[in-house]
């Protein structure tokens, strides 16, 4: 499994506490369209891919970050 | 003369409307509907208030009725003092109604030096600068201090004017967990040690009225090597044995680089502030925008500051009457089975939590409808999106108004139904 995969997976899990609308993962789900996250919910699921991979996103980063692809994207040049 | 311009001119006056696609304001839809749908169920708008009559720090008159006043920030009840209103009708009739000008250019006056130098004795600090407002005084210190490359750390609960503060700049932005010194010190830990670090505080939270653990804050800040702003907006003239801040009560003299403060609360006038000790302080009235470009205060107004300021560093009975009224309201609501922000009177804002808008806003109404007025404050001002109707007290608010207050509260919550 590629680095890339790890990172999906645990992104994935990581979304599944905050997922309440049981909505089906991929690349190019929306945090806001799709999954329905509000500022608050954003910033606690923020915080927990931070503590996983000892990263700090910031919220000018967040402010980019619009879909899974790109968070995974961002974490992977982060955690480098 | 080409065909475009031709067809130009050929356009009707009363040209077809904007199709609703390209209408710029048709993002405020949502925010229509839902206004309507309140106004609809037949309650006073809580965001159109108008105070037809103001009588004291405490009392005014709205739609006809004669209404307590206990959601005005105006801790200190400052605003009719004799003293202050007189430095400002003497500031009139020698200075004219307004400045015409930026602080930089022609609109410092006498009193804007009287002003600063008052909050420089106030604070105990060598610098101060006057801002138009506490926004601006939060927009500017920060978007100036923290430039490209720096890290702007700051509360999840923090005022809309530190936000704006940090969109403003060049910064880059971190939260952290409301209150939470743990949160802190670990995000603090993942920044680029060499990276300059603005950690910005708050003494009192105006939505709750709870108050942070700056001497924990600060104490963790000063480990990562970080700068301190705190806004003590809603702590100023009763917290500390100076009436300073809840940095001063907390014991922090000297360590908390930069204190943003207001002179709509307990001041009672309008305007904001920056005090500290930094001997490079005067160099941001050369840089900071919302300093530069705008005009300065007018005289009438930094004049009833300055008097007003002067006043607040001896209101020691004030400060005892303000105490005990928080202590008084919050200690009965609590008894009455009313969910409070906080468990203690930590503050001046006791905030009553509600269900949701519906509740609250009912609530609202009945208190407004029997004679008193609170803020009604709702998300995106509300931490987890909570529903709150936020009390603040005034040092002026009478031991009767305050029973009266309580009476008020208990009749609107077993009528709304909040009270068993």
């Amino acid at each position: 499994m590629s680095d890339r995969q790890q990172t999906f997976d645990k992104v994935a899990e990581l979304i599944e506490p905050f997922n309440k609308k049981g909505v089906s993962l991929s690349e190019s789900t929306t945090f806001q369209g799709d999954l329905e996250w509000d500022s608050l919910t954003v910033m606690d699921f923020v915080a927990a891919i931070e503590d996983e991979f000892d990263i700090l996103i910031t919220m000018n980063m967040q402010a980019e970050i619009e879909t899974v692809g790109q968070l995974v994207d961002a974490v992977e040049k982060l955690k480098a | 003369m080409t065909e475009a311009v031709q067809a130009a001119q050929s356009l009707p006056a009363d040209a077809a409307p904007l199709a609703p696609e390209r209408d710029l304001m048709s993002k405020f839809d949502g925010l229509i509907a839902e206004r309507q749908a309140l106004l609809d169920s037949g309650v006073t708008d809580p965001f159109a208030i108008v105070m037809e009559q103001v009588k004291s720090p405490t009392e005014a008159v709205i739609k006809g009725k004669d209404t307590i006043l206990l959601g005005t920030y105006n801790y200190m009840g400052m605003t009719f003092d004799p003293d202050v209103i007189q430095a400002g009708k003497d500031a009139l009739d020698q200075f004219g109604s307004g400045t015409n000008g930026s602080r930089m250019l022609n609109g410092t006056f006498r009193d804007h030096m009287g002003c600063e130098q008052a909050l420089r004795d106030f604070y105990g600090m060598s610098g101060a600068i006057v801002f138009s407002t506490g926004y601006m005084a939060n927009l500017g210190m920060i978007s100036t201090l923290a430039g490209k490359g720096d890290y702007v750390i700051l509360d999840a609960d923090s005022h809309a004017s530190i936000y704006d503060g940090c969109k403003q700049g060049y910064a880059e932005i971190v939260r952290f967990r409301h209150n939470d010194v743990t949160d802190l010190d670990k995000r603090l830990g993942r920044l680029p040690a060499e990276a300059g670090k603005l950690v910005v505080l708050e003494g009192v939270y105006s939505m709750l009225g709870d108050i942070a653990p700056l001497k924990e804050m600060v104490a963790v800040a000063k480990k990562h090597n970080a700068m301190v702003l705190v806004d003590e907006a809603h702590s100023m003239g009763f917290f500390g044995p100076n009436g300073r801040g809840v940095y001063e009560e907390q014991g922090l003299e000297g360590e908390v680089d930069f204190v943003v403060g207001t002179f709509s609360k307990s001041v009672g006038t309008v305007g904001g502030f920056c005090v500290s000790n930094h001997p490079k302080f005067e160099a941001i009235r050369l840089a900071c925008r919302p300093y530069i470009f705008t005009a300065s205060l007018p005289p009438s107004v930094v004049a009833t500051a300055e008097t007003s300021i002067r006043k607040l560093m001896h209101a020691h009975n004030k400060r005892a009457h303000l105490w005990e009224n928080a202590r008084t309201l919050h200690g009965g609501l609590k008894d009455m089975g009313f969910r409070l922000g906080t468990e203690t009177p930590d503050s001046a804002i006791v905030a009553v939590i509600l269900d949701d808008q519906e509740q609250a806003v009912a609530m609202w109404q009945a208190l407004l409808d029997g004679g008193l007025y609170v803020n009604m404050a709702r998300p995106p001002a509300t931490p987890a999106g909570t529903y709150l109707l936020r009390c603040s007290l005034c040092a002026e608010h009478s031991a009767a108004q305050i029973e009266t207050v309580l009476g008020m509260f208990r009749a609107a919550g077993q009528a709304v139904g909040v009270l068993g």
